[in-house]
């Protein structure tokens, strides 16, 4: 794994664009992000305390608990399901974090590169409640900060981290399905704003 | 139905998809000497009761965790909910 530069190719954002798509409705912005590197991390059996010992030297902080997200410095991370996790970090500075990751928890967990397996869209603004109660099963309106909730919106699972209840929420969905995926987000939104 | 996740607490069951009974987890062992006998008693031979009943359901649009739900088949209470691995390592099945 080695990093590319100068092959004067443009990269595109998974909803096809050169720039990451932003929808603005009345109180509520939906944002593409595309800036995030993701790597998912999984506790080998009977090696869960190393990795978790691990992943907190390399993160600068443990790994969140079950359902819940949690940031330190650059690095964020989010619980998938026992022992699993996603690791994130800005893209410009850590396009090898996979490596890195690996590097440090060693033969007592799993890592995989995952950044171009996603996308990603913030949600942003008082509106948010009446969004996404219309797109997903899950009780946002009884969240908190910090919540990490794997559902489903449009037929596709989905993440749905919380940065403060009913003002901020990423959403992060198949890459595949990423023009689905927005568009539920922006027909929810027009049938609410 | 609401489904009781151990670790993520209630769940809607539309989030989860049934496999069968739980009894699949206790796989024969292939080298043994009636092993086909056993095999066929795994695969074609269920109990259908009229009451508590324990199933494996996976939260696909969860977690992703298998689980053991016992439920009552007359009624659709249910009455425990386990990750199936902890089910599973606790009769030996995994390494």
């Amino acid at each position: 794994m080695g990093k590319i530069d100068n092959h004067g190719l443009k990269a595109i954002s998974p909803l096809g664009g050169h720039e990451p798509r932003v929808d603005v409705f009345t109180g509520l912005q939906i944002r593409e992000v595309t800036d995030r590197a993701l790597a998912s991390l999984a506790a080998r059996q009977g090696s869960e305390d190393a990795v978790k010992s691990a992943a907190a030297s390399y993160l600068g902080g443990a790994l969140p608990e079950a359902a819940g997200w949690s940031e330190h410095g650059v690095f964020a991370a989010w619980w998938m399901g026992p022992d699993l996790w996603m690791v994130s970090a800005p893209h410009d500075s850590h396009e090898l974090m996979a490596a890195d990751l690996k590097q440090a928890v060693g033969e007592a967990g799993s890592v995989v590169e995952q950044t171009d397996g996603w996308c990603r869209f913030d949600m942003e603004g008082p509106r948010c409640f009446d969004v996404l109660e219309r797109l997903c099963n899950a009780n946002v309106r009884a969240g908190k900060a910090g919540d990490a909730t794997r559902t489903s919106m449009e037929h596709l699972g989905v993440f749905l981290l919380c940065q403060t209840p009913g003002q901020g929420y990423s959403i992060i969905g198949p890459r595949s399905s990423a023009g689905s995926l927005h568009h539920a987000l922006v027909a929810a939104a027009k049938s609410v704003i | 139905m609401i489904i009781n996740h151990p670790i993520l607490g209630p769940r809607d069951s539309q989030e989860f998809t049934y496999l069968g009974d739980a009894s699949l987890i206790d796989r024969p062992d292939w080298q043994a000497d009636n092993a086909a006998d056993q095999f066929h008693d795994y695969l074609y031979l269920r109990d259908n009761p009229a009451g508590e009943h324990r199933e494996l359901w996976f939260h696909e649009q969860g977690d992703r965790s298998w689980l053991v739900v016992t439920r009552n088949t007359v009624t659709h209470e249910i009455l425990n909910v386990e990750l199936a691995r902890d089910v599973a390592r606790a009769r030996g099945r995994s390494k």
